[in-house]
């Protein structure tokens, strides 16, 4: 019973992560019609600013985390959406896709070739005391984890839900032209959007990295995972995101624990595939914009 | 009118290239050079799903792995290659059609996660089951194919089996694509609700196009087998199809000569930028996305482009060079 | 046909140049890992094989000639070192330094062995000396060489009756894990906990939870350097209490660096340390890495540096420049650490090019790893 619980709670704690790199996708896919398979990425890199920042120029963690996020806002919100996808928009969603699958590999070979091959050690944000719940052992970072992962769920949803802002990117996702005649700012919109994911990765990285460690290819298992769970919750609502999150999370560690270890990878395509085939707008999607 | 005149020879050019191109050199380049072949033919099977068919397909290395464990597996029984990879691409052609029919079901980019999902199926089970694939020590000493009076053993006759591959490859892509089911691509491709209200079945040919499109990597891994002679699961990851993909784009998705381009430059390009020690794929990867921003039709559509320019009268024959826009 | 002409004239050119140049250097080739998963591992080889070349050539090279290396990047990918072997034979290189993970090695020794070109590797796969290959030689004891060294210590200083075993699943954790389990079988020894994990994994939970449900009185550790310390890292959250003993990996420096308080304990056996600064030449040679490349070699940077080592040893005890020869030699050889300094420790070669010397264990103490046994060569 104990061993259930600490695969549960644990499930829960890693779900919570795969989560808000989730919802970053789901962000940009509504608003910018974009599939950024460099998501996984873009989780990586944020940790490497706060190396660079601690190890290089030797400030202190707490300014090293806030100059981290600026830097990752900056670049992975406003230089991706202006260098990247503005120019290849045009040309279609194929050769967009195509270019953030090449960004991957820029990313992850920049990091590499930079920073190092070898994976970093990284300063935990919170402290590592672990707590016994019926026999299973949680830390107090995968509860912090949780919590900050379902505060930002929230927040983010009343920030969509309740002001102005939220809903008019809501509008320009849903439908530019109309919006764009409704006197909404729809490029404006569209870079909100591309900001909030650039620190939802950063947000993401800083609470992952203590415990996965920093490596350059991080991203690439993180990334297949996170669009998986923003498939399987469903592609069009940020709590669908969570629920994917999370479930993908208790999944896999259960299949491990109690099905088999050699195929543990497997379950969350195996899962993926289901979904396609059985409910393609995903489990709490609604199936507006999706089926033929 | 002279053009058509033009292209036979040309291609006959081509084909003489690549017959004295390994002449003279080491192994290593030829083995370069079987390579690119090899590589030309799984992203001409690519190019039939991405830039006649409009869908990215991330498992065409897995398609290639299905292929390349069917001939070992057989080829070490004791069949000889000419059964033993047909068996590989009918394979691969039936597993096309079963993972393409629900992705396509639904339009968007199913295609590209069940492929992507799928890429990784394959790798798992190649590992885990030992007693078929060797697991993660993967098969080794797979017999190049012997035709009594010709004996691929050695580097240069295996290149040149590979290149009566190729051609034979191509020109049945040829033929496929100038078809008037290879027709329906085009009309698809530049209209799609035009072509459906004139009776075209796009998911049904989009479907055939993927399998089809994967029984070329099946053949294209049925050639990487006796090459190599050792193969392993972690030889046909995800870098590898996405490798294959770029090199389709690279090239020029839609033009029929594109993936013999985009093979030549992802297989030569660590060569040429040796000098730049690690930060070859940096550069690359910066070019590609360089590269999609302003010709998103590849090498081949800058050369189009060009020949447009200065030389205006072709246009009237570019769609038979032409294909796909990437779109 | 001025095609062919052109080809045959570079191809002259291309001999002559490659004559002119015999004269005065010998070439080798450093086939490694510098790119894909292998980048870690690949790189330190690559910087170890750097120092010594330095080292030889300031010491007049290898028989008066000085040492050209030219390096390739296999990008973890079978095919490509196949190709690349290929290419840097085809260049004339004596010998071949290279490949690091046992898939690529695999392959590419066939290359070197059908053109009788001596090849150090890094590889630690049992099936690599198996295969009959003559010119194939290991920088380090191989698992089914390391690992049966490391069982006597499950039995006679433990004790145990039980053991778990958490291995990454991949071509060198599958070798460690298939050699470690036939022998606990041979010693009586049960295994209650099998766990397999996938080469990347970062979520250890439930690997670690299984091992904790089974309760065995030790637990092998088999995988890759950060997987390790992920793996300590989740094994002190869960607060797992038996010994965890590994082969080489867990408890190197990076492993320790990376683990921080969660590798205190940790044990493992190790054919060669960085940190058995008790032994002078592995201190000097830690002391030299550091100074030129600013970080800790690991023990793949060892093997590289022995491997070139051990190229100019051997090549001067032949004389000349000949593959056969050198692979004549090499077999059954010993090369005592007294009178060849830079190979650290007493090194042999058996007749299958696998390498045996005296080896340790040793336990992460106050973050640092300590020797607390020699083994002896067997």
């Amino acid at each position: 019973m104990s061993q259930f619980l600490q695969v549960m709670l644990s499930g829960l704690a890693t779900g919570s992560i795969y989560a808000l790199v989730a919802i970053g996708f789901t962000l940009i896919w509504q608003s910018a019609k974009t599939v950024n398979f460099a998501q996984g990425e873009f989780v990586m890199l944020p940790a490497f600013f706060v190396l660079v920042c601690t190890k290089v120029l030797a400030l202190p963690l707490w300014l090293a985390l806030i100059v981290a996020l600026a830097v990752t806002v900056v670049v992975l919100g406003v230089l991706f959406k202006k260098l990247v996808v503005e120019p290849i928009l045009p040309s279609g969603g194929i050769p967009l896709t195509i270019a953030t699958m090449a960004l991957a590999i820029f990313l992850k070979e920049s990091v590499k070739e930079f920073y190092g091959a070898e994976a970093q050690p990284f300063p935990p944000l919170f402290p590592s005391q672990t707590l016994n719940v019926f026999g299973a052992v949680i830390s107090l970072q995968d509860i912090c984890n949780l919590v900050v992962a379902l505060a930002i769920v929230v927040v983010l949803t009343l920030f969509l839900n309740r002001t102005r802002t939220g809903r008019c990117m809501q509008a320009a996702a849903q439908n530019p032209a109309v919006a764009e005649i409704l006197g909404i700012n729809v490029r404006r919109m569209v870079l909100y959007a591309f900001l909030i994911n650039g620190a939802l990765a950063a947000l993401a990285s800083f609470l992952i990295t203590p415990v996965y460690l920093a490596k350059f290819s991080n991203g690439e298992v993180l990334g297949l995972i996170a669009f998986i769970a923003a498939i399987v919750g469903g592609f069009n609502q940020i709590r669908g995101a969570l629920a994917g999150g999370l479930l993908i999370g208790v999944l896999d560690n259960l299949t491990a624990t109690y099905v088999t270890a050699e195929y543990r990878a497997a379950l969350p395509l195996v899962l993926l595939i289901v979904v396609i085939l059985v409910r393609p707008q995903g489990l709490l999607g609604t199936s507006e914009g999706r089926a033929v | 009118m002279t053009r058509l005149n033009k292209r036979p020879a040309l291609l006959l050019f081509l084909l003489v290239l690549a017959i004295l191109a390994p002449l003279g050199h080491g192994n290593y380049i030829i083995y370069v050079l079987t390579s690119w072949l090899i590589f030309s033919i799984a992203a001409m099977g690519l190019n039939l799903t991405l830039g006649y068919a409009g869908q990215i397909s991330l498992a065409q290395a897995s398609f290639m792995a299905i292929g390349a464990y069917t001939t070992a597996i057989m080829t070490l029984a004791g069949w000889h290659w000419l059964i033993a990879a047909p068996v590989g691409m009918v394979l691969c052609f039936l597993v096309g059609l079963v993972l393409g029919y629900p992705a396509l079901r639904v339009k968007g980019h199913f295609l590209a996660f069940v492929t992507l999902a799928f890429n990784t199926l394959v790798f798992l089970v190649l590992r885990n089951e030992d007693w078929l694939t060797g697991g993660s020590y993967g098969l080794s000493s797979m017999p190049r194919p012997d035709f009594y009076l010709f004996k691929t053993l050695k580097q240069l006759p295996f290149y040149y089996f590979t290149l009566a591959v190729t051609v034979v490859a191509a020109l049945v892509l040829w033929g496929i694509v100038r078809s008037p089911w290879g027709r329906a691509f085009k009309a698809l491709r530049e209209n799609p609700v035009r072509a459906e209200s004139l009776g075209v079945d796009t998911r049904r040919i989009t479907l055939l196009a993927f399998a089809i499109g994967s029984a070329y990597a099946g053949l294209a891994g049925a050639l990487v087998s006796p090459l190599v002679q050792y193969i392993d699961p972690g030889s046909f990851g995800l870098s590898q199809s996405l490798r294959i993909l770029l090199m389709v784009v690279v090239g020029g998705s839609g033009f029929f000569f594109g993936p013999f381009v985009g093979a030549a430059v992802v297989i030569l390009l660590p060569e040429m930028l040796r000098f730049t020690a690690g930060y070859y794929l940096i550069i690359y990867s910066a070019l590609v996305i360089v590269m999609l921003a302003y010709v998103p039709n590849g090498l081949i559509g800058i050369g189009t482009r060009l020949r447009e320019r200065f030389w205006p009268q072709h246009r009237a024959r570019g769609d038979l060079a032409k294909g796909a826009q990437l779109k | 046909m001025k095609l062919v002409k052109l080809l045959a004239i570079s191809a002259t050119a291309m001999a002559i140049a490659g004559a002119a140049h015999a004269a005065d250097t010998v070439k080798v080739g450093m086939i490694a890992e510098l790119s894909g998963p292998g980048a870690p591992s690949g790189t330190n080889w690559r910087d170890g094989t750097r120092l010594a070349t330095e080292e030889i050539n300031a010491d007049g090279g290898i028989l008066g000639k000085q040492v050209e290396v030219s390096e390739f990047d296999t990008q973890t990918d079978p095919q490509t070192s196949r190709a690349l072997v290929q290419k840097a034979i085809d260049d004339g290189a004596y010998a071949i330094w290279g490949t690091v993970y046992s898939g690529s090695t695999m392959v590419n020794m066939l290359v070197a062995q059908q053109n009788s070109v001596p090849q150090f590797v890094g590889s630690e796969a049992p099936a690599i000396v198996q295969k009959g290959n003559p010119f194939v030689f290991r920088t380090s004891s191989g698992a089914q060489k390391g690992i049966p060294d490391l069982t006597s210590y499950f039995k006679r200083t433990l004790d145990a009756k039980t053991v778990g075993i958490a291995w990454v699943n991949n071509e060198f954790g599958k070798g460690g894990h298939d050699v470690f389990a036939a022998q606990m079988e041979k010693l009586g020894i049960k295994v209650v906990a099998d766990v397999a994990s996938e080469q990347g994994q970062t979520d250890y939970a439930a690997d670690v939870s299984k091992l904790k449900e089974a309760a065995p009185a030790a637990i092998f550790v088999y995988m890759n350097q950060e997987e390790s310390a992920r793996f300590l890292i989740e094994a002190k959250k869960q607060g797992l209490t038996m010994p965890l003993i590994g082969e080489v990996t867990l408890t190197e420096a990076k492993v320790v660096e990376l683990a921080g308080d969660a590798a205190e304990g940790a044990i493992a056996h190790v054919g060669l340390t960085a940190s058995a600064t008790s032994v002078p030449g592995i201190a000097e040679f830690v002391t030299k890495f550091e100074a030129k490349f600013n970080r800790h070699p690991t023990h793949d940077a060892i093997k590289g540096y022995i491997g070139a080592w051990a190229t100019k040893y051997v090549t001067e005890m032949v004389g000349k420049f000949d593959g056969e020869a050198f692979s004549n030699v090499m077999h059954g050889l010993c090369l005592d650490a007294k009178s060849y300094p830079h190979m650290l420790l007493d090194t042999c070669w058996d007749e299958h090019g696998e390498m045996s010397r005296p080896s340790f264990m040793v336990q992460v103490t106050g973050g640092k790893a300590e020797v607390i046994g020699i083994v002896n060569s067997n």
